[in-house]
């Protein structure tokens, strides 16, 4: 079968059901992410989407999928939301380690290859699709990692369900001597697009913008697409008095502890145990 | 759910080299080139690949099949590789290059997918290419194609390669080839990048997509 492309074979079939049968459209269920990144001419501008699903409900509508490698070096993350968050955190750590013994500050290389050796060694099982980006001592980079362990350095990459809308965006509006502003207009508007054409995605717009010994995460930098018209304030207030009174029950307060005997413990105890 | 599911699909696949690679020994050396497409299925993950891997300071290796496999293996070959040459204290062969990497794809082969041709220039041999095609064997040849784009270059290299070319005539043998495989396989796309390996060193070029030579189409 033809894989790829539109593939038309149930059309019929379909329309039939539907007039003739009653039946009902089922829901589609939204899965996925949309990430993002760019290289500009100081350093990197990161972009994620913010929903996680747990099957056909919104687990979290405002997640955070940029997670922190290390000061400057920052990872967007799709795919298994534990996967990712624990790649990303044992990573991490594994990098202050690294940077700790060798009085170095971390490079987006030695990210990449601890990554890449990480999730080649689990055979694709580690379902963590990441775009690595950041700026080290050598300038700005970025990286995609996909869940078998390969990799690409490109100029502007995007992952994800909605990777192929917000690749769109960026393949129109980038030019290689774009600026932070440019940058991250095009990072924006890639992943609103993942988020308004992709069903795997939705919520705000995080971004985060790593240029040299600086790094600004804008959290929820848009969020008209959480703007739900009938969405109940929280947290839940309730009018004083709106609970009726079944039963009272007055408990006296505990008297203040008085101090009796003084003892200081010793050091030795402790050991023993 | 398949109309929707479809593009998904694609991006869950391992991501693979589906590809075009040459390598041919020329007077002084040997050429390599490829083409630059990786893809997931059918969404071309990365346009502009460098799948010319470098191993050594005159030894590259050009990648086809699992793009993580083949990454790791020329990083472990490239490990090994300079390790063996600072305690010998001379440079590596093409010979035991090609050698190290018939061996991590022959006693790995139930999990591997790589198809890798190993290319390079050392003083004894001059310019050498070796093919370690899926397996994990090994053949020394004057030249090699691998790569699903391949298929369509066994004609084409069989009457158009000579021995002994020069250097233009060989880059012209690879280029023309690899923009023969792009036009006729949908895996291989993007650019043509060549480079050439001699006792002078490392020359690499690009030919971009717009500039690959057309034949008998307008």
């Amino acid at each position: 079968m033809q894989k790829g492309g539109f593939n038309f074979d149930l059309y019929q079939r379909n329309v039939e059901l539907i007039e003739k049968n009653n039946y009902k459209v089922p829901k589609t269920t939204k899965t996925g992410t949309t990430i993002v990144g760019v290289v500009f001419s100081d350093g990197v501008v990161l972009g994620a989407d913010t929903r996680a699903t747990s099957g056909p409900i919104v687990a979290d509508p405002n997640c955070e999928k940029i997670h922190r490698i290390s000061d400057y070096i920052w990872c967007a993350g799709a795919g298994t939301a534990a996967d990712t968050e624990n790649t990303t955190g044992m990573i991490s750590l594994q990098l202050e380690l690294l940077s700790l013994s060798t009085g170095r500050s971390p490079r987006v290389r030695t990210a990449l290859t601890l990554l890449k050796n990480f999730l080649f060694r689990y055979h694709g099982y580690i379902s963590a699709a990441l775009v690595l980006g950041g700026v080290d001592f050598t300038g700005p980079h970025l990286h995609m990692i996909h869940p078998h362990g390969s990799t690409s350095t490109l100029p502007y990459i995007s992952m994800g369900s909605g990777s192929l809308a917000a690749m769109a965006v960026l393949e129109t509006g980038y030019n290689s001597k774009m600026g932070e502003e440019d940058a991250k207009s095009l990072v924006h508007q890639a992943i609103l697009s993942g988020i308004l054409n992709d069903l795997g995605s939705g919520g705000n717009v995080d971004l985060c913008v790593i240029k040299h010994k600086s790094m600004e995460f804008f959290r929820n930098i848009d969020t008209t697409n959480s703007k739900r018209k009938f969405r109940k304030k929280l947290p839940y207030m309730f009018k004083s008095g709106s609970t009726k009174i079944l039963e009272k029950q007055i408990k006296e307060k505990m008297e203040k502890m008085e101090i009796v005997n003084e003892k200081e413990s010793q050091i030795e105890e402790l050991e023993e145990l | 759910m398949e109309l929707i599911e479809s593009p998904l699909q694609d991006l869950k696949k391992e991501v693979s080299t589906g590809t075009t690679i040459i390598a041919v020994q020329y007077q002084d050396g040997v050429i390599i080139g490829a083409d630059s497409r990786t893809s997931s299925g059918s969404y071309a993950v990365n346009r502009v690949t460098d799948k010319l891997t470098p191993v050594h300071d005159y030894i590259y290796c050009l990648r086809s099949g699992s793009a993580a496999d083949t990454q790791i293996i020329a990083s472990y070959v490239s490990y090994y590789l300079n390790m063996f040459s600072i305690e010998e204290g001379c440079l590596p062969t093409v010979k035991k290059a090609a050698h190290m990497f018939r061996e991590f794809c022959y006693q790995n082969k139930q999990y591997l997918l790589a198809s890798i041709i190993v290319a390079g220039w050392d003083e004894e041999n001059g310019g050498c290419v070796y093919n370690v095609p899926l397996g994990g064997s090994i053949i020394k040849q004057p030249f090699a194609i691998g790569g699903s784009g391949s298929s369509y270059l066994y004609g084409y290299c069989d009457i158009h390669f000579k021995e002994n070319m020069t250097e233009e005539e060989a880059i012209s043998f690879v280029s023309k080839g690899i923009t023969e495989a792009i036009a006729r396989d949908g895996s291989s796309g993007g650019i043509c990048r060549i480079a050439t390996i001699n006792k002078d060193g490392v020359k690499r070029r690009t030919i971009y997509g717009n500039e690959l030579q057309k034949f008998w189409e307008k």
